[in-house]
């Protein structure tokens, strides 16, 4: 699949689709969104990627292979849960911080633990998606 | 006792590192753990009658009313002294048996992690904390029969152990917790005040029946007894600590632990008498001419289990004493033969009996120990052992209607225990020199150490009863019976009916062991009934169980997707329309009236889809034709007000698509395979799906349609800092389920990764060839 373009859509979508994806992630408390979208929205967007230059090149732009975003996703979301112990409250109960980020796109994002469990999810769903689009084009290669 | 098992459990762990760094003096240094235990224990038990029973307790899940909570009285503390003091001498003995031996750090560790939980076994104050120590013995003692991995027969039996001993312990589970509902609490102190209140409960026949399966389970009555002599295939420590001194008489534990509770009772009495029974002559009959030292000895250890439960069935005064003496005398001379067994075979390299003689010359100090042990076992003076006998008869005569059948029972039984006592600790060292595989000479220290002390200690405490007659055995007694008993032990009676039954059973023990070579023959002649044992019953219920795995994995998993598939959609479709009949409110249906043009026409597209789908003829045509169907209903979904369910449909449905495409380029040609009549009744069967969903949604409406759900669900958004209710839900409500789910979307994209390269090495591999 070579197309010009394709190339050059890609050149401007990717960064766009990942921008979108981010903001999804970070309004999605407040707006539709989250982590699961937002992931989806990024692995679309590598895999556009892969689609323009090849999968190969998708995956070294990458930087860390499918697996490692799998691994840390789900130690990010199971370590979300682990201060709300120190607190005495179960596992997992959302904890907020008084501070909010000013984002332009997303609004004003309040930090917690439920958006580090949030970001967990994201990493999840790019990796597993991912790794799985990964195995079914090296399959076409082979 | 908490500090003492987290330090046990904590060496157990550090055993392989720390017996790498000790090296051979490993033995040594660890058995001063046990040591440790056993002093600070027999001090407590010492001062038993100032301080009397203490409990200690920490709380552990205190919602179910599960405590980490001790008892030391007379029987635990007994039992802790048995366990550690022999576990001590085990120590020091498998470090001298096993020197040199790869694995010796691993073994290390097995033993100090059954050491704990036998420890925390007896001194357990909570039902359930006992019932997991329990099993963690079980589980110890299976890595401790399965030490010799590689030896097909050593797992068999290390399986048939756990097995035998695991299904014992559910049934007590269950037993354990319907006492604690009739008892009011899972605490021990308190249940063994409650026993008039069990007993009238009407459970009380099913706790006792199922504590009772696992009692006799773990200490091996027939018709269990058959693990007790699989369970040798262990290096012969294991046996000596394991299956004479302590796991076996765990069960006779709980029943003297739950005697004030459950005994008394006519039930009580003939069940447990009777099984007691069985055993006792079962074992002592199977030991008659077996030649394998190690089987011999366990076929009387099952006798000797026997008696104990015997004993504890007629639960008077007289025969819990002789119970507990019994006791201590057995785990003495079982540890000191076993030993002594095992360091003849070290020594020479054989175990049967028929190849040894004449050891006694070269092995003096081990045949001492030996003579010593096999003194006691015969019930001669002026051992221990010689006590035990004479209270046992004493016990059993006391008994009203049918003493004269249990001892009967027990003078046969016993007689044929000192013949075997003659073979064991008897004909090896005497008589002629034989060749043995291994030139014979003494053994080390380390081997002979253990039989020694454990031997001294019976001949000691035969002279002087007076050692342990109050502080030990009435303190024992008096936990198992529940009230305070004086006992005072001696050598000597006067010539009593016990003393001249102790006569009639040695010169009838002597003649057995006079005519062994004819006992042996009859009991070839004897095998084929084997066939009818209840180690026939345990093979056969294995097998069919596998038997059954098999058939029924074979007609579950077929392994033709489209019968799974028809199998699904079949019952999708039942439970649909059995839900649509039964829980059918009768209210107004689904209102298709105010239905917009707009929503016609996406109605209309899937519609068109789904049938161009099914008739297109190639995968690419149906594929896309699919995600058409899923914009679709995308679409619908973002019409009603769920921005969050529609863009992740859609993105799920270009995913989908783009992995279909990938996935499509592998598949052969398009072709239609399916006759005509298999696509009909697929027509059938999808159609019948097609409107059990669709009478479901129009029904949907006739349910309670209140809006205190959402209203509730918006507030309590908010409260929790977002507006996005769906988004709330997933990463606050219900963050676990959340967790949980990236976890199994994890394992299966990781499962799916790894079936592709599994194939594409298999393709390589193909390719090479």
């Amino acid at each position: 699949m070579d197309s010009l373009i394709l190339r050059a859509a890609a050149q401007v979508l990717v960064p766009l689709q990942l921008f979108i994806s981010l903001v999804l992630l970070f309004r999605g408390h407040n707006e539709p969104g989250g982590g699961f979208i937002g992931g989806l929205v990024a692995a679309t967007a590598v895999i556009l990627l892969g689609f323009a230059q090849g999968m190969d090149k998708a995956k070294a732009r990458m930087r860390v292979p499918p697996q490692f975003l799998i691994g840390m996703g789900l130690l990010v979301a199971a370590a979300s849960g682990l201060p709300a112990l120190f607190d005495g409250a179960p596992f997992l109960t959302g904890l907020w911080s008084d501070l909010s980020v000013p984002t332009f796109v997303a609004g004003k994002v309040k930090l917690g633990t439920p958006l580090i469990f949030d970001i967990g999810v994201y990493l999840v769903v790019i990796g597993i998606t991912t790794l799985m689009i990964f195995s079914f084009a090296e399959e076409d290669e082979a | 006792m908490l500090v003492a098992l987290l330090v046990v459990f904590v060496f157990a762990t550090l055993a392989p590192a720390l017996h790498r760094v000790l090296g051979n003096a490993g033995g040594w240094l660890f058995a001063l753990l046990p040591a440790g235990v056993f002093v600070v224990f027999g001090h407590k038990l010492l001062m038993l009658p100032e301080t009397g029973p203490i409990v200690e307790r920490t709380p552990w899940i205190p919602s179910l009313g599960i405590e980490l909570s001790f008892l030391y009285d007379g029987l635990s503390l007994l039992f802790v002294l048995l366990i550690s003091g022999i576990g001590a001498l085990i120590v020091v003995y498998s470090g001298g048996y096993l020197r040199g031996h790869p694995q010796q750090g691993r073994f290390f560790a097995f033993l100090l992690f059954f050491m704990g939980s036998m420890l925390g076994l007896v001194t357990a104050e909570n039902l359930l904390a006992l019932f997991i120590f329990w099993e963690l013995t079980s589980l110890s003692s299976y890595l401790l029969i399965g030490f010799d991995h590689e030896k097909a027969k050593s797992r068999s039996s290390a399986l048939q152990a756990l097995l035998v001993t695991f299904v014992g312990g559910q049934a007590m589970l269950a037993g354990l917790i319907l006492l604690g509902f009739v008892g009011g609490g899972y605490s021990i102190t308190a249940l063994l005040a409650s026993g008039d209140a069990v007993r009238n409960s009407a459970m009380y026949v099913p706790i006792l029946l199922l504590v009772l399966a696992g009692a006799f389970t773990k200490s091996a009555q027939t018709p269990f007894h058959f693990w007790l002599p699989g369970a040798m295939a262990a290096p012969t420590p294991v046996s000596a600590y394991l299956h004479s001194a302590t796991m076996v008489t765990a069960g006779v534990f709980l029943l003297a632990r739950l005697h004030p509770v459950l005994s008394g009772t006519a039930l009580w009495v003939g069940v447990v008498t009777t099984f007691g029974l069985v055993t006792m002559v079962t074992g002592a009959v199977l030991a008659v001419g077996q030649t394998d030292l190690k089987r011999l000895l366990a076929y009387t250890t099952v006798s000797a289990l026997g008696i104990m439960v015997l004993l504890l069935g007629i639960g008077s005064v007289l025969a819990v004493e002789a119970a507990t003496v019994f006791l201590v005398v057995h785990s003495l001379y079982k540890g000191t033969l076993f030993m002594v067994a095992g360091a003849v075979d070290h020594e020479t390299g054989t175990r049967d009996v028929a190849a040894l003689g004449g050891l006694g010359r070269v092995m003096p100090v081990t045949a001492a120990a030996a003579a010593l042990a096999g003194l006691a076992m015969c019930g001669l003076p002026p051992m221990l052992g010689f006590i035990s006998k004479e209270l046992l008869y004493e016990a059993k005569l006391e008994v009203t209607g049918w003493a004269w059948g249990l001892v009967v029972a027990g003078v046969v039984a016993n007689a044929l225990m000192i013949s075997v006592a003659g073979t064991v600790a008897g004909a090896p060292f005497f008589g002629k020199g034989k060749e043995t595989p291994k030139r014979a000479h003494e053994a080390p220290v380390s081997l002979w150490f253990g039989p020694v002390v454990l031997a001294g200690l019976g001949l000691v405490f035969g002279l002087f009863p007076g050692l342990i007659d109050m502080r030990v055995v009435g303190a024992t007694a008096s936990a198992v019976l529940g009230e305070a008993v004086e006992l005072h032990l001696s050598l000597w009676h006067g010539v009593t009916p016990m003393l001249i039954l102790s006569g009639v059973t040695v010169a009838l023990g002597v003649v057995f062991y006079l005519a062994r070579g004819r006992l042996q023959e009859l009991r070839l002649k004897m095998a084929p009934l084997n066939a009818f044992g209840p180690e026939r019953g345990y093979e056969a219920l294995l097998d069919g169980m596998v038997k059954f795995a098999r058939l029924q994995t074979r007609f579950l998993q077929h392994g033709y997707l489209r019968y799974y598939i028809m199998t699904i959609v079949i019952i999708a479709t039942g439970a649909i329309f059995l839900g649509l009949a039964w829980v059918d409110s009768g209210g107004p249906w689904l209102p298709v009236s105010d239905v917009r043009p707009y929503e016609v026409l996406i109605g209309l597209a899937i519609f068109a889809s789904g049938i161009g789908a099914i008739l297109a003829r190639g995968h690419l045509v149906s594929v896309v034709l699919l995600g058409v169907i899923g914009y679709c209903v995308a679409l619908i979904f973002a019409l009603y007000g769920a921005p969050d369910l529609a863009l992740t449909q859609f993105l799920v449905e270009t995913l989908m698509l783009v992995m279909l495409v990938l996935v499509l380029y592998h598949l052969p040609k398009f072709q239609v395979l399916s006759d005509r009549r298999s696509r009909i009744r697929d027509a059938v069967l999808c159609g019948g799906l097609g409107v059990a969903v669709t009478l479901m949604v129009l029904r949907a409406m006739s349910g309670s349609r209140s809006m205190e759900l959402p209203e509730y669900f918006m507030a309590k958004s908010l409260e929790a800092q977002g507006r996005n209710v769906v988004n709330v839900i997933l990463v606050d409500f219900r963050a676990l389920d959340t967790l949980g789910e990236i976890t199994v979307l994890a394992v299966a994209g990781l499962g799916v990764y790894a079936l592709l390269k599994l194939r594409r090495g298999n393709h390589k591999r193909k390719g090479g060839d």
